[in-house]
C-alpha cells in the first residue's frame, strides 16, 4: 500500500503535463476569472449629448463620469450620429439630456433624460442603466434635499452577504468546485486508464492486491494533491481578492475534502468503464466539466432553468458543494444548516465507491 | 508427482472466434515448457486463462492443483507472469520498479534478492535509470526481475525474448534454465522457432489448436523425409523457380539456404540440379542435410 502511493507520486511530479494541470491551472483560473472575466461595469464607454447644457445637466454629466464606472467617448454632436455611433460600436450608453433642462426641472419639476444602450450585450446593458439609473436618483434626491414633497417613498437597500456585490463572490465557489471536480476526476481516471494502456495492470491483477488496495492506492494521493489545492484557491481568494471566510474554517475544509472524495471516486468510476486515457478524458471533460458549469447554478441561477433541468440538477454533486461554500464562506454558517447537502455529497461519495468496487474488474473481461 | 500445470479440453471464443480449441496439456514441476506459435495463434490467450485474467470458456486449468476461476486469488499469491509487452513504469527508475513490485507481493527486493542477483547484478548499474530509457534487453531483465521478486512456484512469459537482440535473448533462455535447476516450473511462449530446442518440452500451436507436444530431439526424430539445402546465385528466383517445379514437395527459406523435401525419393541431388541449371541459375549448390527444429514445425504447420 504505501509502496502503492509512493509509486503514484513519482508519476504526478515526474509527469510535466500532470504538474501543470494539477498545480499550474487553479492559479491561472483563480487569476483568470478574478481579474478578466467579471460582470462587473468599470470604465465603460459612454457618450452625453445635451441639449440643455446648463449647470444640471453638467452636475449629473460629471457625476456620472466620475464615478468609475463610466468614461467619456467621443461627444455626440447630433441626434443622426447615435445609430451610427452604436454600430461602430465605441460607446455602451448614450444619455440625452432634453433642452432647458434645468429650467424644466425648476419650473414644471419634471424634466426628462434618455438613455440609449447597446443591448446586444443584454447583461452589461441591464447593468449600465441601472447604474445609471441609481446615480441620477442619487443626484435628484441631492437636489431635493432642502424641499420637501408631499407624499414620498424611500427605499433603502441593503445588499447581504456581498456588499459590493463582488462577483468574485459568485466565481470562487463557483472556481474551487469546478477545480476539485476537474482535477480529482480527470486525474485519477486518467491515472488508472494509463495503467490499463501500459499493461501494467495486467500485472497489478495478477498480485494479491484487492480492487479496495488498488482503487485506494490510487485515490490517496489525489486527495492529498487536492486538498492542498483547495488550501491555495481559498488563500488566493482571500488575500488577493478580498473573499471573506465567515464561518469556520474547519468546517469548510472538511466539506472539502468530502466533495474532493466524491469527485475522486467519481473519477474511478469513470476509469471502471473507459478503457484509454483518451477515452477517460473525454468522459471526464465532458460528462463532468459541462454539467458542472453549467447545471451547477454557479453562472446560471438554477431557479431559473426550465423544469427538467432544475431536476437533472440535483444528481450535479457541485450544486450542493457550491451551496455549502456560499453558506460556509459568506454566510458564516454552521454545519447544523447544511447538514442536509453534507449528507447528500456524502451519500453521492458511497454510492460512487460501491459501484467502483463492484465494476472494479478483477479480471481482464 | 503431481503436475504443475494441468490444461484439460480448454475452449475459448471471442465472438465468432475461436482462440483456443480443445487444448490439452499437463506441465511438471521444474520443467520448462514452450509454446511455439505465429502470432495469433491463441498463446497470449492460453496464458491469460492460466494467469486467471480470462475465464476460460469451457474445460478446465489447474495451477498446482488450484482450478484457475474459483482459486484465482490463491494462485495470484504464487504466480509470476510477465505479460507481452513488458509492463514496467516507463517513469520509475530500475530500482523503484524492482521494490514497487516486491512491495505489491509483501516482500522487499532484499528478501529475496539471491534469485534475481544474477540477472539483476547485469542491470544494477543502471538502478537510477528510468526504464523507459532501458535497451530492449535490459527491459526484459527488469521485467523478469520483477516477475521473479517474490519467488513464485510457477513462471508464465508471454513472448519474453520478441524485440530483444540476439545477444540478450541467448542469455534469456541461460538465464530461465538456471532458474528451473532451482525447481520454478516456466511456461513460455514465442514466436521464435529457433529457440524451441531450449525447452524441455515444446508444443506446437497455431490456429488455437495443439498441433504436437514433445521435446524437442523427438520432434525432429518424427520428420521422415530425406531434406535438401539448396543455393545458387539467385536467391530469388530459386525459391519461384522450385516451386514451379512438379518433382517438388515443400521449399522454405532458412538462411542463405532453402530447405527442399521432394516427392518420391530421390537418392542424388542431380535432377534439382539438372532442373536449376535449365532455369539459367549458376554456382548451384545441392547437398543432403540433417532437419532442424524448423523444419518439423514448417511440416507439421503445412
Amino acid at each position: 500500500m504505501k509502496g502503492f502511493i509512493i509509486k503514484e507520486f513519482y508519476h504526478i511530479f515526474r509527469d510535466l503535463r500532470s504538474m501543470l494541470i494539477l498545480f499550474g491551472m487553479p492559479v491561472v483560473q483563480v487569476l483568470l476569472f478574478g481579474f478578466a472575466i467579471s460582470n462587473e461595469v468599470k470604465n465603460a464607454p459612454i457618450a452625453i449629448l445635451d441639449h440643455s447644457n446648463d449647470y444640471v445637466t453638467r452636475q449629473i454629466s460629471s457625476k456620472l463620469l466620475s464615478s468609475g464606472f463610466f468614461i467619456a467617448s467621443d461627444a455626440v454632436v447630433d441626434e443622426s450620429h447615435i445609430p451610427e455611433i452604436f454600430r461602430k460600436g465605441k460607446v455602451k450608453e448614450i444619455i440625452v439630456f432634453e433642452s432647458n433642462f434645468a429650467r424644466n426641472l425648476e419650473k414644471d419639476h419634471e424634466a426628462h433624460i434618455q438613455l440609449l444602450a447597446d443591448a446586444s450585450d443584454p447583461n452589461t446593458a441591464n447593468l449600465i442603466v441601472n447604474y445609471t439609473n441609481a446615480i441620477i436618483n442619487n443626484y435628484q434626491q441631492e437636489y431635493f434635499a432642502g424641499l420637501s414633497l408631499p407624499v414620498e417613498i424611500t427605499t433603502e437597500t441593503q445588499m447581504l452577504y456581498n456588499p459590493g456585490l463582488k462577483s468574485v463572490f459568485m466565481f470562487v465557489p463557483g472556481i474551487i468546485t469546478i477545480l476539485l471536480m476537474l482535477i480529482s476526476a480527470m486525474m485519477t481516471s486518467i491515472s488508472i486508464a494509463r495503467e490499463k494502456e501500459m499493461g501494467t495492470m495486467e500485472v497489478l491483477l495478477v498480485s494479491p492486491l484487492r480492487p479496495m488496495q488498488i482503487i485506494a492506492g490510487k485515490v490517496l494521493p489525489y486527495v492529498i494533491l487536492s486538498f492542498i489545492n483547495a488550501v491555495t484557491i481559498l488563500m488566493m481568494s482571500y488575500f488577493i481578492f478580498g473573499m471573506p471566510v465567515k464561518g469556520s474554517l474547519l468546517l469548510l475544509l472538511a466539506e472539502s475534502i468530502l466533495f474532493i472524495v466524491m469527485a475522486l471516486s467519481l473519477g474511478i468510476f469513470i476509469s471502471t468503464v473507459s478503457n484509454s486515457q483518451q477515452m477517460a478524458m473525454m468522459l471526464s471533460m465532458f460528462a463532468l466539466m459541462l454539467p458542472t458549469i453549467l447545471l451547477s447554478g454557479f453562472i446560471f441561477p438554477i431557479e431559473n432553468m426550465p423544469m427538467a433541468l432544475q431536476i437533472l440538477s440535483n444528481i450535479m454533486p457541485p450544486r450542493w458543494f457550491i451551496i455549502i461554500i456560499k453558506a460556509i464562506m459568506l454566510k458564516g454558517l454552521g454545519l447544523q444548516y447544511i447538514w442536509k447537502e453534507t449528507l447528500i455529497i456524502a451519500g453521492m461519495t458511497l454510492f460512487f465507491i460501491g459501484l467502483s468496487v463492484k465494476k472494479f474488474k478483477i479480471r481482464l473481461e | 508427482m503431481s503436475p504443475s500445470v494441468k490444461v484439460e479440453h480448454l475452449f475459448k471464443s471471442f465472438g465468432n472466434t475461436v482462440a483456443l480449441d480443445d487444448i490439452t496439456f499437463e506441465v511438471q514441476p521444474g520443467e520448462l515448457f514452450g509454446f511455439i506459435g505465429p502470432d495469433g495463434s491463441g498463446k497470449t490467450t492460453l496464458f491469460r486463462i492460466l494467469t486467471t485474467l480470462l475465464i476460460p470458456g469451457s474445460g478446465s486449468a489447474e495451477i498446482e492443483g488450484l482450478d484457475v476461476v474459483k482459486d484465482f486469488r490463491k494462485i495470484r499469491d504464487f504466480l509470476g507472469y510477465m505479460p507481452g509487452r513488458f509492463s514496467l513504469y516507463q517513469d520509475l527508475t530500475v530500482e523503484e520498479n524492482l521494490k514497487f513490485f516486491a512491495g505489491i507481493f509483501k516482500t522487499t527486493p532484499e528478501a529475496n534478492y539471491e534469485l534475481v542477483k544474477e540477472i539483476y547484478s547485469q542491470i544494477e548499474p543502471f538502478k537510477n535509470r528510468r526504464a523507459g530509457k532501458l535497451s530492449g534487453g535490459m527491459k526484459q531483465k527488469l521485467a523478469l526481475s520483477c516477475a521473479l521478486i517474490h519467488k513464485p512456484k510457477v513462471l508464465i512469459l508471454d513472448e519474453p525474448t520478441t524485440g530483444v537482440d540476439a545477444v540478450s535473448r541467448r542469455e534469456f533462455w541461460e538465464m530461465l534454465a538456471r532458474l528451473k535447476k532451482i525447481g520454478i516450473t516456466i511456461l513460455v511462449s514465442t514466436p521464435y522457432m529457433d529457440e524451441a530446442s531450449r525447452c524441455d518440452r515444446v508444443a506446437l500451436i497455431q490456429g488455437g489448436k495443439l498441433l504436437s507436444i514433445d521435446a524437442p530431439g523427438k520432434v525432429i526424430l518424427g520428420f521422415d523425409q530425406p531434406l535438401w539445402a539448396v543455393k545458387t546465385d539467385n536467391i530469388y528466383n530459386l525459391l519461384t523457380d522450385l516451386r514451379r517445379f512438379e518433382a517438388t514437395r515443400t521449399v522454405f527459406l532458412f538462411g542463405q539456404y532453402a530447405h527442399v523435401t521432394m516427392k518420391g525419393k530421390l537418392v542424388s541431388g542431380d535432377p534439382i540440379t539438372q532442373y536449376l541449371e535449365s532455369k539459367g541459375h549458376k554456382q548451384i549448390e545441392v547437398h543432403k542435410t540433417e532437419p532442424t527444429i524448423e523444419d518439423c514445425f514448417m511440416e507439421l504447420m503445412k
